[in-house]
């Protein structure tokens, strides 16, 4: 199906940008190889900070306009100082995140304007696999949910389409939805 | 070395259009056939299955179908008498049993080395199928060996399988079909299902072929597409050529107590794991069959159609709100694993430089080099060019084209 915009919605992404991308990937798919990094310093308890900046792409490295921190810690509840997220609410957010700009690229290139989206997630743990007692109890999420509230100038249909075509395209959902081979080394 | 105009590789419907367009513009040619006519439908189908287009459908160049059943769905007995009367009326030159094991340039034009000796020719079509090989996915090597491995190529009733629970991965056409039967039969069947496509066999009366027929959607032109990779891509529908069966869909399976889970992810440490977003496969696949059927409404309108019962939607698929995420397959005494994962064309003979990055065969509209040509690949020139239906304006088109090329390089 095609979609036809017969107006001109802002939401502010570059479709045009990211179609061109697709072009020149096609052509030349080494350099769409990318590699992301994070490195975490331990501060104190459960508390450390990530630095984020530097990233591998377009077949060189490439340094952000600032480095980005991120923090984290746990509740009281867990005997900790609670300073910062916990790295399971960083994981949520960081789906809502995905999801959202999704919406937000996908509306844009099927002519969608958009007025707001909120997008609210839970993940369920049992911490009593975190905390060894139980071998049957897997230390991650049990499930996860997400619930998009959307005000768009496009019918229901169109709107659950939008929700449905950014989670086909979203890197945090396959990342959550799909095992990955994690390889942990020390130097 | 024998020497010949154009050779044509494959007798089924591609390579029998070809031939009878090829003699309608007088271009002398032989036809190649690796068994005998219509050799992949006789040996390498599962026995049930029936062709997922109505007989009426079975339209080649000069010839329709005259039975007494055009609404039918002709099974594999039924296509290979089909495509033999086809091959006789037209008197198509069919070398049978002979094996192409090598093509390669020669001049301007081909070698072809066959078991049977060996030819040159000015124009080569290929016309061996887009099914030869099952698709595998580089998980299966992790598989435990005591669990048979089949593909539908191999597969042919339940009776051939061991007792014990079944894991059918890939859930478009072949996968529900084989679901069904193999349930059907009594063993446990857990159903992978990646994207997948849902469809009615009938809409407002009308088979979904009708539909997709009349409203010229079959007709869609490789220029009228954004994304021509995908639409070549595009899983085959949830079908069954059987009028009784209006859905084969995820809930009809599910009714007949298929497990359903997400697409296969891996397989580590003798588990299936599964992927988590089988509810948004579901919600894709309710979305494109509902927007399938609005276009087929505004259509119907616009054509001002006569005798169509009113529009209706179908309700949405209902997937476990938890579905099984990993498959022990030894608890589960899961005996046999079948990859539905999909049909690749096999040129492993072709010794040119006509391959992209993924070994894919690359053309446009079905030209592929100069004098060398491909018919029967999916979308290759329409939407319906992997089907019998569509296999026939193809050849027209690229008979002209080569006959046009063969008189240009001979002034």
């Amino acid at each position: 199906m095609t979609y036809v915009s017969t107006t001109t919605a802002n939401n502010g992404v570059n479709t045009e940008a990211l179609i061109g991308a697709r072009g020149a990937f096609a052509e030349t798919p080494v350099a769409a190889q990318f590699t992301f990094k994070s490195t975490c310093d331990w501060i104190e308890g459960t508390y450390n900070r990530n630095t984020i900046n530097g990233y591998f792409g377009l077949g060189q490295e490439h340094e952000r306009k600032r480095t980005f921190s991120i923090e984290s810690d746990h509740p009281e509840v867990f005997a900790a100082a609670d300073r910062a997220p916990t790295p399971t609410e960083i994981v949520l957010s960081a789906l809502a995140s995905c999801l959202t700009g999704g919406v937000a690229a996908v509306a844009q290139h099927r002519g969608i304007q958009l007025h707001s989206v909120r997008a609210t997630v839970e993940g369920d743990i049992d911490v009593q696999g975190i905390l060894g007692m139980d071998p049957e109890i897997r230390n991650g999420f049990s499930a996860v949910r997400v619930s998009f509230e959307i005000d768009a100038d496009a019918s229901d249909e169109d709107i659950r389409a939008l929700v449905a075509q950014s989670q086909k395209r979203s890197a945090l959902f396959d990342i959550l939805t799909n095992p990955t081979n994690v390889a942990v080394t020390v130097s | 070395m024998k020497s010949i105009s154009t050779i044509i590789i494959g007798a089924g419907q591609a390579g029998l259009a070809m031939s009878y367009c090829l003699q309608q513009r007088g271009v002398p040619h032989v036809v190649l056939e690796r068994g005998k006519v219509a050799n992949s439908w006789a040996s390498e189908r599962w026995d049930s299955l029936r062709l997922l287009t109505p007989n009426w459908q079975s339209r080649l160049p000069g010839c329709a179908y005259s039975g007494s059943n055009p609404d039918g769905f002709m099974d594999m007995a039924g296509v290979v008498r089909f495509l033999g009367g086809y091959a006789a009326a037209i008197a198509a030159p069919v070398e049978e049993q002979t094996t192409v094991t090598s093509v390669s340039r020669l001049g301007d034009g081909y070698r072809v080395m066959t078991d049977k000796g060996i030819w040159a020719c000015r124009n080569l079509v290929l016309a061996s199928g887009a099914c030869n090989r099952a698709h595998v996915p580089a998980c299966a090597a992790a598989l435990p060996e005591h669990i048979t491995q089949l593909s539908p190529l191999d597969y042919r009733n339940p009776s051939q399988l061991r007792a014990g629970g079944v894991l059918i991965v890939g859930a478009s056409a072949t996968g529900v079909q084989l679901a069904s039967e193999i349930r059907a039969a009594g063993h446990p069947v857990t159903l992978a299902a990646g994207q997948h496509i849902r469809m009615p066999r009938h809409y407002r009366g009308r088979d979904i072929q009708w539909w997709m027929d009349r409203s010229r959607l079959l007709a869609t032109t490789t220029g009228e597409i954004d994304d021509l990779a995908r639409a070549r891509a595009v899983p085959s529908l949830q079908l069954v050529g059987d009028r009784d069966a209006q859905f084969l869909d995820l809930n009809a399976l599910q009714r007949a107590g298929v497990e359903v889970v997400g697409r296969l992810a891996d397989i580590r440490d003798g588990e299936a794991l599964f992927s988590g977003g089988l509810a948004n496969a579901s919600t894709l696949s309710d979305l494109k069959m509902n927007r399938a059927l609005a276009a087929f409404d505004i259509w119907a309108d616009q054509a001002g159609t006569d005798g169509l019962a009113p529009p209706e939607r179908f309700p949405a698929t209902e997937v476990p709100a938890s579905p099984t995420l990993r498959l022990d397959l030894a608890r589960r005494q899961i005996s046999t694993v079948i990859w539905a994962t999909g049909f690749r064309p096999d040129f492993s003979w072709l010794h040119l430089p006509v391959f992209d990055r993924k070994g894919r065969l690359g053309h446009s509209d079905g030209r592929v080099a100069p004098g060398l040509y491909v018919l029967g690949l999916p979308f290759l020139r329409t939407r319906k060019s992997s089907l019998i239906d569509g296999v026939g304006a193809d050849a027209a088109a690229l008979a002209d084209h080569l006959v046009q090329s063969t008189g240009r390089q001979a002034a």
